[in-house]
């Protein structure tokens, strides 16, 4: 059995975009460009980059959502594209946007979710109550619709729903995100104790330094959908001269961290191809 | 086996629970759909006439049943682009089959209630005797001609994969067609000759055309017995023809699409 997690060789993936009918203009961007790296099982990744710069798009790959389209990915040993069915029993995912049927309660989206992996009503319900205990829920809020919740008590049910079946790899896209600090923090702890009882092995992506420093024990720098650069937080800081994280980030990557996005850093990604 | 079957449960556990929270919604839709069908019925009353009675009965709670079983499938996958939740499905270890499967059985369960909500609120407005109806008959054409709807609600369910919007406003030409060619009021034969062949490949021409005969409109003068099956044989063989190749191409359509979507990522929220 291998010892890593995630393993991801020249991961190439690029969207197409076709604008006008008759004088049709097609663009390409390249979400991710030539992306290797390496998660050992039982490890915590951090990756960080600003928007646009392909976190997303990699999660997305990694969660079967997306087909790459070079390169080579085995999680958990398991090699994709070719066995998605046994990397989905497998691998759990939080978004930065806590996608739930909002007029269900937590407990019908709960039981839903775990309904989908095959788990029987009596051992999900136990098993969302603990998480969500864990995560500091309120158990009176179980059974009311998601809508009548804040975004931090939706994103803990997002957590609890990766968590059911105790995947052995989580993939977590920005999941503090717009969460207040006690909610973070919160978060911050039921992570590191699912690494330590667990060994559960954690790729997250992040705008947040401190987040990142605490959670991760490596930390990949990605930036118009290339790793730039990876290491320990110490090794980044070293290698770039800089006294935080944010700052070896501009660095090695030439722009800020919460610049970047959509605009900008996505406009220079993409190539105009070609008037029909 | 448990498992897959558990997993199909799960989306009927989600949309029950979904019609439980719009349940004002889904009484107002069925009230509307209820006084729809009496206005369309009583035309009947009105000319004295009660072959032409029957005949718009069979076809509104025909109509009824088929287009809500289709719309709901249709629309699953517009539902869960909505609320975001597509991913969550996608990724989750369960077979496309199971999937839509689970959402057949919801939808078809749904369409039979709503079905019997509309035919007992007719019932209110219609005073015709239609105990020597063969409604076992029925039960048997129902069941043959939702295998063909849940076909082409799979190939439908697609086109919000392609855009949400676009995908949901043709799959309302879509079912305007089928309403418009498969006699659902009228014989298809008054459609202009043009038309006249989409008529054909409706799978809604055959059970509208079966139920007919088993509720006692035949093709001899003014019947009042329901015809055996037998005297349907026709349209229960196109029907099961239809069921039997529409099911797997759907399958096989959805199956084409969710790999295009995961190349061109379409399934995205955003598009």
């Amino acid at each position: 059995m291998s010892n890593l997690g995630i393993e991801v060789r020249h991961l190439c993936k690029s969207f197409r975009k076709r604008k006008g009918v008759i004088r049709a203009r097609s663009s390409v961007t390249h979400a991710l460009r030539d992306v290797s790296f390496e998660v050992a099982r039982g490890e915590t990744y951090g990756l960080l980059g600003p928007n646009g710069s392909g976190k997303s798009t990699l999660i997305r790959v990694l969660a079967t959502l997306l087909v790459p389209d070079e390169g080579e990915v085995r999680l958990l040993g398991y090699r994709l594209p070719g066995e998605e069915a046994e990397v989905r029993r497998r691998v759990g995912r939080v978004s930065v946007d806590a996608a739930f049927y909002k007029k269900l309660s937590a407990r019908e989206n709960l039981l839903y979710s775990a309904y989908l992996y095959g788990m029987d009503k009596a051992h999900a319900e136990r098993r969302a109550m603990e998480i969500l205990e864990a995560l500091g829920l309120d158990g009176e809020k179980y059974t009311d619709p998601l809508e009548e919740m804040s975004r931090g008590m939706q994103q803990k049910v997002a957590i609890t729903r990766a968590l059911l079946v105790n995947p052995p790899l989580l993939l977590l896209d920005e999941p503090t995100t717009g969460l207040d600090p006690k909610s973070r923090r919160d978060v911050q702890t039921f992570l590191e104790r699912l690494r330590s009882e667990h060994g559960t092995t954690i790729l997250l992506t992040s705008h947040d330094m401190a987040e990142t420093e605490r959670l991760c024990s490596r930390i990949g720098f990605i930036a118009k959908g290339r790793l730039i650069a990876e290491g320990t937080a110490e090794e980044l800081k070293r290698r770039s001269n800089a006294a935080s994280l944010d700052d070896a980030f501009i660095a090695l990557a030439g722009e800020k961290l919460e610049e970047g996005d959509g605009g900008a850093g996505r406009k220079s990604n993409e190539v105009a191809l070609a008037e029909a | 086996m448990e498992q897959v079957l558990r997993q199909a449960w799960a989306f009927v556990f989600r949309d029950y629970h979904l019609t439980r929270r719009y349940f004002s919604w889904v009484v107002v839709f069925t009230f509307y759909a209820v006084v729809n069908s009496a206005t369309v019925v009583l035309i009947g009353v009105a000319a004295g006439d009660r072959k032409l009675t029957l005949t718009l009965l069979v076809g509104v709670l025909l109509w009824g049943f088929l287009s809500v079983l289709f719309n709901e499938i249709a629309n699953s996958i517009t539902y869960e682009r909505w609320e975001g939740t597509l991913e969550y499905t996608f990724m989750a270890p369960v077979s496309r089959l199971i999937h839509l499967a689970g959402v057949s059985l919801y939808a078809a369960a749904y369409a039979v209630v709503r079905a019997s909500v509309i035919v007992a609120g007719l019932l209110l407005f219609v005073d015709l005797d239609l105990s020597r109806a063969n409604w076992a008959g029925m039960v048997v054409v129902l069941a043959v001609s939702s295998a063909a709807f849940i076909g082409l609600g799979l190939m439908a369910a697609v086109l919000p994969v392609f855009s949400p919007e676009r995908g949901a406003e043709a799959t309302n030409i879509f079912q305007g067609i089928l309403l418009l060619v498969s006699g659902v009021y009228y014989p298809v034969e008054v459609l202009p000759r043009w038309l006249q062949p989409l008529s054909v490949v409706s799978p809604a021409t055959y059970a509208l055309s079966a139920s007919r005969k088993l509720i006692g409109l035949g093709d001899g003068a003014q019947q009042t017995a329901g015809a055996p099956l037998s005297a349907c044989a026709y349209e229960l063989t196109v029907l099961t023809l239809m069921g039997l190749v529409m099911i797997p191409l759907g399958l096989y359509v959805f199956g084409l699409v969710e790999r295009w979507a995961k190349r061109t990522g379409k399934l995205k929220r955003t598009g």
